[in-house]
């Protein structure tokens, strides 16, 4: 049993990985086209590309969870056939996913011993303990052993599944996506300490991301992909962002420059006094928020999701109950019903839309008409017209460029992005729309859809709409929004106009500094 | 009666040789559903599973004449039931609820269909032990004689409580429960630990229901459970999904099970049958008090009676 366990002292090199021509096709649909790859050993590699790309199915491939079509693996020049992760771990390679796979009810040491692919039947858990104090001792991150991870924080649940892979003895690392929700702070602390990894020779990095900043900073290699095929490879230091993201759009895209007008006589539209509200497990999620916002203007609130944000937005939609104070909209008491949505033109952009804003099984002319089925012309005498209903979703099919093969189609049948248009042509299309609150709107959707978003939410703006626009993606909140409010534990932190914002001191505010 | 001749000592008298007696399936169903609702899944089919139970050890034991059998059968009988219900509630877009439903229906019928014959027939009962050894009162003698199966239970709950702490598929069993998608990025395969773990559940809810009619009340008939495996199910949500707490609260509804039969043996008939509903009322008590729309139950397993994708 003593030398089953995973030995952190010695550092071996890490192998070199290589993927030639690999191809992956899903029925008709070929995600992956003759691509190759190759990792050496202590280095620091970015895989760049858009959402759809073909980057996680091709760490996929790597990794066991899917067999290539064709192409080959190599592990030090070696042709390997990996089934599973197990095999994949076997050669040394560890993947840390996007979502956290620590299971959130067990502790930090619960998680670990979990995690070893030979733990013993019945685990002595003093003799563990014992094992991994002497593995933290010489690892980059500390973490309390004895913690459960619900209690963590996002940045620390991040360490702990990098962490579980060096536990693994892991020597080439997989990340997905690592950063997506960090601070810019735990971001530099996490990667900055991979770093030194790499370069002491202890582990090679794959990273998959599309933060430039990121990658400039730390890798020293970048391989592009654009439409499950190889875009561009090369060395960071003789690339430039340009560069990077042109191999990554392909033919140059420009994004819809911003403009903003200004509104005359802007008035309070929407006014949170005190507002407090719990979590699901009865906790304070949202402690005391007070904020105005007036018509013609995007406040924008930052945050480290988990700190409350969703909890708000759920309020303000009327998903969830406020423990105690105020919400005015115009003025007047707002406590989210049907009736005050209509009368005050409040509409809302959830995050998971499908989720939080459709009815999966109904039909897209269905869902567009959720807002309006009861009201002319869409009703009449208690009747639903059905005619008006599909005639009204066609309308906004054209304008929004939904891409829906009819709108008899079940919502859940397309695509994210489609069904953000959906939803958004829904919210969008009412004439006077007064109040717009929109949390996460672009969360996983490809660069056109996020830029046709961006300025439909600030064509709203514009026409003297008040935003509120709840994101986890600082870049998206610095272009859009007039104010950026921090959100940290629930509480709202920090408020700056967005001219004279930093982004230094939003990400010290956003760790709750 | 025995607690006659000990005036209204016998009223708490007969509650304690009550709930010695009664909280005997309590606690085999309650530890056999906190095994399953640890994997994630839901079991109500064990009110099913404990009359089938009931009814196979009955039947086994008056075959035989071996009541041990009997026990050993309504295991195997359970764990028949639970691989309908491990495979049932785990196809796609499936409701655990449901298909639970459906296997009460199922496995009551089938006890009452298959056991028919043996309604009347005396069969061998299990042997008893005393606790009363140090006294002379007869009534303390025969309330105070417990069954081996009582202390098997009681054996089991701090050994569940140790293997889901410090057993790698004790581990194993609660990340599939709270966390699936860790558990298959791990490369455990769900199917098989919510399958394993739903049929030894049914196991120990077989065994339950071999007490009922092999120790108390001792006969069988059809409304020998009355309920009992679906109020074990309230049970592991009061006990928090511990197996310790499940023993304590086991012990709790075989007390105010207990509570009619005791007042009636003291002469008070009055609102006898209020004072035998008292564990249903408990049921609900429990659940107004611990349930809220509000917030969710801490250490309830995460991924609890959701359907699979």
């Amino acid at each position: 049993m003593e030398t089953a366990i995973a030995a952190p002292q010695t550092k071996t090199a890490p192998p070199e990985l290589e993927v030639i021509n690999l191809t992956k096709r899903f029925g008709t649909f070929t995600a992956l086209d003759q691509v190759s790859i190759k990792v050496t050993p202590g280095s620091f590699h970015a895989l760049l590309g858009e959402n759809g790309a073909g980057k996680s199915t091709l760490v996929k491939c790597i990794m066991g969870f899917y067999t290539p079509t064709s192409g080959e693996v190599l592990i030090d020049q070696q042709t390997r056939t990996i089934a599973s992760p197990k095999d994949a771990h076997h050669f040394g390679l560890g993947m840390v996913y996007q979502h956290f796979t620590s299971v959130p009810a067990m502790t930090v040491a619960e998680n670990l011993v979990l995690s070893r692919y030979d733990s013993p039947q019945w685990i002595n858990w003093k003799a563990e303990y014992e094992r991994l104090d002497a593995f933290m001792a010489t690892s980059p991150f500390q973490i309390d052993l004895r913690t459960p991870i619900s209690q963590l924080a996002a940045g620390q649940k991040q360490k702990l599944e990098i962490l579980k892979q060096l536990y693994l003895n892991s020597r080439v690392l997989i990340l997905d996506e690592p950063t997506s929700v960090l601070t810019p702070d735990e971001a530099d602390e996490v990667l900055g300490l991979l770093r030194e990894e790499v370069t002491a020779g202890h582990l090679s990095v794959l990273m998959i991301s599309h933060k430039f900043r990121e990658v400039m900073a730390f890798t020293d290699e970048v391989t592009v992909l654009r439409k499950g095929q190889l875009a561009g490879h090369g060395y960071v230091r003789d690339l430039t962002v340009d560069d990077m993201a042109h191999m990554m759009l392909g033919e140059k895209q420009e994004a819809t420059p911003v403009e903003k007008v200004t509104i005359a006589d802007p008035k309070p539209v929407l006014e949170l006094r005190n507002l407090c509200a719990d979590r699901d497990n009865g906790l304070p999620a949202v402690r005391s928020a007070s904020l105005t916002i007036r018509s013609g203007e995007i406040v924008g609130i930052a945050g480290v999701s988990g700190n409350g944000q969703r909890e708000l937005v759920e309020v303000l939609a009327g998903q969830r109950p406020r423990h105690s104070g105020e919400i005015l909209v115009n003025g007047e008491p707002y406590q989210s019903t049907r009736k005050e949505m209509a009368r005050h033109q409040v509409y809302t952009l959830p995050e998971e839309p499908l989720r939080n804003a459709c009815v999966p099984h109904m039909s897209v002319a269905e869902n567009m008409a959720l807002r309006t089925f009861d009201c002319p012309p869409q009703a009449k005498r208690g009747l639903l017209s059905l005619i008006n209903i599909r005639r009204m979703a066609e309308g906004l099919v054209k304008v929004f460029s939904v891409k829906t093969p009819s709108v008899d189609t079940p919502v859940g049948n397309l695509s994210g992005g489609n069904v953000q248009r959906t939803v958004l042509a829904r919210e969008l299309s009412s004439t006077n729309i007064n109040l717009l609150i929109a949390a996460n709107p672009c969360f996983g959707l490809d660069f056109s859809a996020v830029d046709y978003i961006h300025s439909q939410i600030l064509a709203a703006r514009n026409r003297g709409v008040a935003v509120l626009l709840v994101s986890e993606d600082l870049d998206e909140l610095l272009k859009l929004s007039d104010r950026i409010t921090v959100i940290s534990d629930g509480e709202l932190v920090y408020e700056s106009p967005t001219a004279a914002a930093d982004i230094k001191t939003l990400g010290h505010k956003m760790a709750g500094h | 009666m025995a607690t006659e001749a000990l005036g209204l000592w016998g009223v708490p008298l007969a509650i304690i040789a009550g709930t010695l007696r009664g909280s005997v399936p309590f606690l085999f169903v309650s530890l056999g559903e906190c095994l399953t609702e640890k994997s994630g899944k839901i079991n109500l089919g064990l009110e099913g599973t404990l009359l089938m139970g009931a009814m196979s050890a009955y039947a086994i034991s008056y075959l035989t004449g071996s009541p041990w059998l009997g026990v050993i059968t309504a295991g195997v009988a359970g764990m028949f039931l639970g691989l309908i219900h491990g495979w049932l509630s785990q196809q796609p877009r499936v409701n655990d609820v449901a298909v639970g439903i459906a296997m009460i229906i199922f496995g009551s019928g089938l006890a009452f269909f298959l056991g028919k014959p043996f309604i009347q027939p005396s069969a061998p009962q299990l042997p008893t032990l005393s606790l009363a050894g140090w006294t002379q009162i007869p009534q303390l003698e025969s309330a105070l004689s417990i069954s081996p199966l009582f202390i098997l239970g009681v054996a089991i709950a701090p050994l569940m409580q140790w293997f889901f702490r410090s057993s790698r598929w004790g581990l194993l069993i609660r990340a599939v429960g709270d966390s699936p998608d860790a558990a298959r990025a791990m490369g455990i395969s769900i199917f098989k630990v919510r399958m394993a773990s739903i049929v030894a559940g049914s196991f120990l809810a077989g065994i339950g229901g071999a007490s009922l009619s092999l120790f108390y009340p001792g006969s069988w008939s059809e409304r020998i459970s009355s309920g009992q495996g679906l109020m074990a199910v309230a049970l592991v949500i009061f006990a928090r999904w511990n197996p310790i707490q499940c023993l304590y609260a086991s012990l709790l509804f075989g007390g105010a099970q207990a509570i009619g039969p005791a007042m009636q043996s003291v002469g008070i008939d009055a609102y006898y049958y209020l004072f035998n509903a008292s564990p249903y009322i408990l049921t609900l008590l429990i659940m107004v008090i611990t349930c809220s729309p509000k917030r969710t139950l801490t250490g309830a397993p995460g991924s609890l009676g959701q359907a699979q994708e």
